[in-house]
């Protein structure tokens, strides 16, 4: 046996796994490696502080086979990276900081570029330039799977037309289909995030798509924040005393971690019944268990929120307008950030009602975004539809099937932003349930629910009156014709009394 | 309802007292209208909380628990129907005319907006003036809504006389006179008069049982009336025997079976009214009725073959001693229901045939006709 015992590479790992990236069938593929890539794009361009124009443009290359180019005027990759990013699964800037980025863990790209190479053997190209005075790099990276590492098959300088930015070619066998959770759906719901986003987009049928950004304002910049210490477990601490450049346990708590001070870090070293001085190394051998314990007794104040970057009432009202089209109301809540784990977060709502063409019986559309990007598949796996089926929306007027969706002619759209959204897989397809952001989102949802319910309320009312108007008139004159005819009452006195009917039930309020 | 008949002077008095209380709900309800101010019409409510069994009437009576349907929005349909369905019986009365149910039903159709759209909403508003004109002493008879189902089988010791119905004249009917067959009552009896000499009535629960008194001429030995009920009886019958009883002065006895249902239903409506029917047992109890049998004690005395109680003639046995107001005031009734309880069978009228087919009229019922005084109140 221990002959046969040998090291499994991540790249290997994910060529058997390919599922767990969202690769699982080809029509799947198709969508996981433009979401990537545009995903990508997207961070780029905000943490250069640039408007995004992003294109994509796939191209049929015979059966089954496409071609994906997708390209931004971000601030392109410094050379030396570019083998790395596209070639080496698990590399990438996102995943040791804790900060609101689309990307977290640095597989997605070149996870794509892998698949691409094993479904047609073809290399990924880029093309990245960083600045009008700098060379436009182009490079075709073969992934070698057994030692997750690029091998640089093509590096030359060409000739560019875009002064900066980044253009990556992938070429994969997929299934390309219209409707529900295509590339489409999926670019349309970017959009709904991403109003300051212009998106050019050409489809394998020749049909082409081009949407102006909404804004001109840059979504504020999320910062990046050191974890909270009540997020921490206990193997990440003991690795980080390990790791530390401090000298001593007080200033390794202070430097390595937010929202801890002196006299914060003098109360978990006395929790922890260890000296401040005493050095962090050694700690991480013996007594990390109680300084952990320790940790999590003290009380801390909440992490940082500046990390967070939320779209906001205003622009999520007018992103899911561009998709839902015209509706009778639409209202949205942006709620303040709070935490999980040590991990803040943030959650925002919005819903149309009365959304034209949509039937007033059938499910209503839930789209869910994390961090900005829209989420397509697991819809029942994820915390965002477990707290939508929970809610009462009947409190709201709706009509709603227990453990299903509500019904109406509405449109739900979910944003959580975190520096760490704790998806329940690598492909980020769902969120998971953690009890506090269950209950942000339910908040969230009330608090839009019970706006629904007073526009419908009111409607109701509105109808209730018409209805009420129609009743008097048909049956007060058979009220009078009935007096008529037992009293032998004369044509005026019938009048009158029709009239003076009407009055009083006018009048009346109850119904 | 072109077709005019003659009244006899009773029925004009109580005719003139309809149109006159209709016209007085009417003009009650303009009056309002007239001063701007909501009009309403008060019913009796009709539950058994508003029951109690007066015992010098010798019948359920509704209490004085009034609602009001004042005119709102959401009545305005229904108060228009009610006040439609008053200004028909108002006009059968002056053409001397009568709709059944179905016939009201019908009629609504030519209302409009005020129509029926199933007998059920008419029959539910007929109910409703019913009682409404029922603490004015009046029926839904004397309204002139008859009811779909005839009332009974009669033979015996009894002329009744009739009216024809266009000319106004007599029509003598003798009740000896139908050989195997029998009278049968018709569904309404207000107009109908009596003569007879007969010392009793005998009201039967079942066809087979009357059949058999009638052929072999019971009446005649017994110098009595008998009439079938064929189960709970029906207002005409209800009605008839009221009447009966009440202008001759003879007593009612009734011969059902003995089970939960012949006591607690059959005979008890009979003989007091219903408690969701209360508000018309002054017109359709017959107080004077008394239980001839079969007793719970006759299945002892005639060891008559049985069958066990059923769940739920347990059940209706025990709600009768627990809520029934009748019940609760006799106590030899209570005795009873406890002995068949006990006992947990029942027994049917034609189980008396164990002794022979005509045993019933040549033991059992000379044998406890000896002491009426015996008879279960």
């Amino acid at each position: 046996m221990a002959t046969r015992q040998r090291e499994i590479s991540v790249a290997e790992f994910f060529t058997k796994n390919r599922h767990l990236l969202g690769f699982d069938n080809p029509k799947k593929a198709l969508l996981t490696t433009v979401k990537e890539a545009v995903d990508n794009a997207l961070d780029a361009c905000e943490e250069g502080g640039i408007l995004p124009e992003v294109f994509v443009e796939i191209t049929p290359e015979g059966q089954d086979r496409f071609k994906v180019v997708i390209e931004d005027n971000g601030p392109g990759i410094v050379k030396s990276q570019i083998p790395r990013i596209f070639g080496k699964l698990l590399y990438g800037s996102k995943f040791h900081r804790l900060k609101q980025s689309r990307g977290q863990q640095g597989i997605g790209i070149s996870a794509a570029a892998m698949y691409g190479q094993l479904t047609t053997g073809t290399s990924c190209r880029i093309i990245s330039r960083t600045g009008p005075k700098r060379p436009a790099h182009y490079f075709e990276i073969h992934i070698d799977t057994k030692r997750n590492a690029p091998e640089v098959v093509k590096d030359e300088v060409v000739e560019w037309n875009r002064e900066h930015g980044t253009r990556v070619e992938i070429h994969l066998e997929g299934i390309f289909q219209r409707g529900r959770r295509s590339i489409e759906e999926y670019l349309e719901q970017v959009l709904i995030a991403n109003p300051h986003v212009t998106l050019h987009y050409k489809a394998p049928d020749g049909q082409e798509m081009y949407r102006k950004r909404a804004t001109e304002i840059l979504p504020i910049e999320a910062a990046e924040i050191k974890p909270h210490p009540h997020g921490i477990e206990l193997g990440l601490l003991m690795q980080m005393l390990k790791a530390t450049r401090a000298r001593n346990l007080k200033g390794f708590l202070t430097t390595e971690f937010a929202r801890v001070g002196p006299t914060i870090a003098e109360t978990i070293c006395a929790n922890a019944k260890l000296p401040p001085t005493a050095r962090p190394s050694r700690i991480a051998r013996q007594e990390a268990d109680a300084l952990y314990r320790a940790v999590r007794k003290t009380k801390i104040p909440r992490p940082p929120t500046n990390c967070l970057s939320p779209i906001g009432e205003e622009l999520m009202l007018a992103g899911l307008k561009r998709v839902a089209g015209k509706a009778e109301f639409s209202t949205a809540v942006s709620r303040n950030p709070a935490v999980y784990r040590g991990n803040p977060f943030l959650v925002e709502a919005a819903l149309a009602w009365g959304v034209e063409g949509r039937d007033a019986d059938s499910p209503a559309d839930l789209v869910r975004f994390a961090n900005r990007v829209p989420l397509q598949y697991q819809q029942a796996g994820c915390a965002i539809t477990k707290a939508v089926v929970g809610l009462n929306w009947r409190a709201y007027g709706l009509t709603h099937p227990r453990t299903a969706l509500p019904q109406g002619p509405l449109v739900i759209a979910v944003h959580i932003a975190s520096a760490w959204v704790p998806f329940t897989s690598e492909s980020k397809e769902a969120i998971a349930s953690y009890p506090e952001i269950l209950k942000e989102i339910r908040l969230a949802l009330q608090e839009c629910g019970r706006r629904l319910g007073i526009h419908i309320r009111k409607k109701a009312r509105i109808a209730d009156a018409e209805k009420k108007r129609s009743y008097i008139q048909t049956y007060i004159p058979q009220v009078a014709l009935a007096l008529q005819q037992i009293l032998s009452l004369s044509e005026a006195s019938t009048k009158k009394a029709t009239r003076n009917l009407t009055t009083i039930l006018e009048k009346s309020r109850k119904f | 309802m072109a077709r005019r008949g003659r009244r006899t002077a009773a029925q004009t008095a109580i005719d003139k007292k309809v149109i006159d209380r209709i016209t007085e709900q009417a003009r009650d309800v303009y009056n309002r209208i007239r001063r701007l101010k909501k009009p309403e019409l008060s019913f009796p409510i009709r539950s058994l909380s508003n029951v109690r069994y007066d015992v010098r009437k010798g019948y359920f009576e509704i209490g004085r628990a009034r609602k009001s349907r004042t005119l709102t929005v959401g009545t305005v349909r229904t108060f228009a129907q009610t006040l439609r369905m008053m200004a028909l019986s108002k006009e059968l009365v002056e053409t001397n005319d009568f709709a059944t149910k179905r016939d009201a039903y019908y009629q609504s159709k030519n209302w409009e907006e005020a129509r029926f759209d199933a007998q059920e909403e008419s029959d539910a508003v007929m109910d409703d003036i019913e009682a409404l004109f029922s603490t004015s002493g009046l029926n839904r008879e004397h309204l002139r809504f008859y009811p779909e189902e005839k009332g009974g089988d009669i033979a015996g010791r009894l002329t009744v006389i009739d009216r024809d119905w266009e000319t106004g004249k007599k029509i003598r009917i003798d009740c000896t006179a139908f050989g195997s067959g029998a009278y049968s009552v018709p569904s309404s009896v207000e107009h109908l008069e009596f003569e007879t000499k007969a010392k009793f009535i005998l009201v039967i629960e079942t066809g087979g049982m009357f059949q058999r008194l009638a052929a072999h001429k019971f009446w005649r030995r017994a110098n009595c009336i008998l009439v079938s009920m064929g189960g709970v009886p029906t207002r005409a019958c209800r009605r008839f025997l009221r009447r009966l009883s009440e202008e001759k002065k003879i007593p009612v006895y009734a011969f059902v079976d003995c089970d939960p249902y012949g006591i607690a239903n059959i005979y008890r409506s009979l003989k007091v009214g219903s408690g969701n029917a209360a508000h018309i047992s002054r017109f359709f109890s017959v107080p004077a009725a008394r239980f001839l049998g079969v007793t719970p004690q006759d299945i002892v005395d005639y060891k008559l073959p049985t069958h066990p109680l059923k769940d739920v003639d347990i059940k209706r046995a025990k709600d009768a001693l627990k809520n029934d107001p009748f019940f609760l005031h006799h106590k030899p009734w209570q005795r009873a229901l406890e002995l068949l309880l006990k006992m947990g069978v029942r027994a049917e009228q034609q189980a008396l045939a164990k002794w022979g087919l005509n045993y019933v009229m040549e033991e059992y019922l000379p044998r406890k006709l000896k002491n009426p005084k015996a008879f279960l109140p």
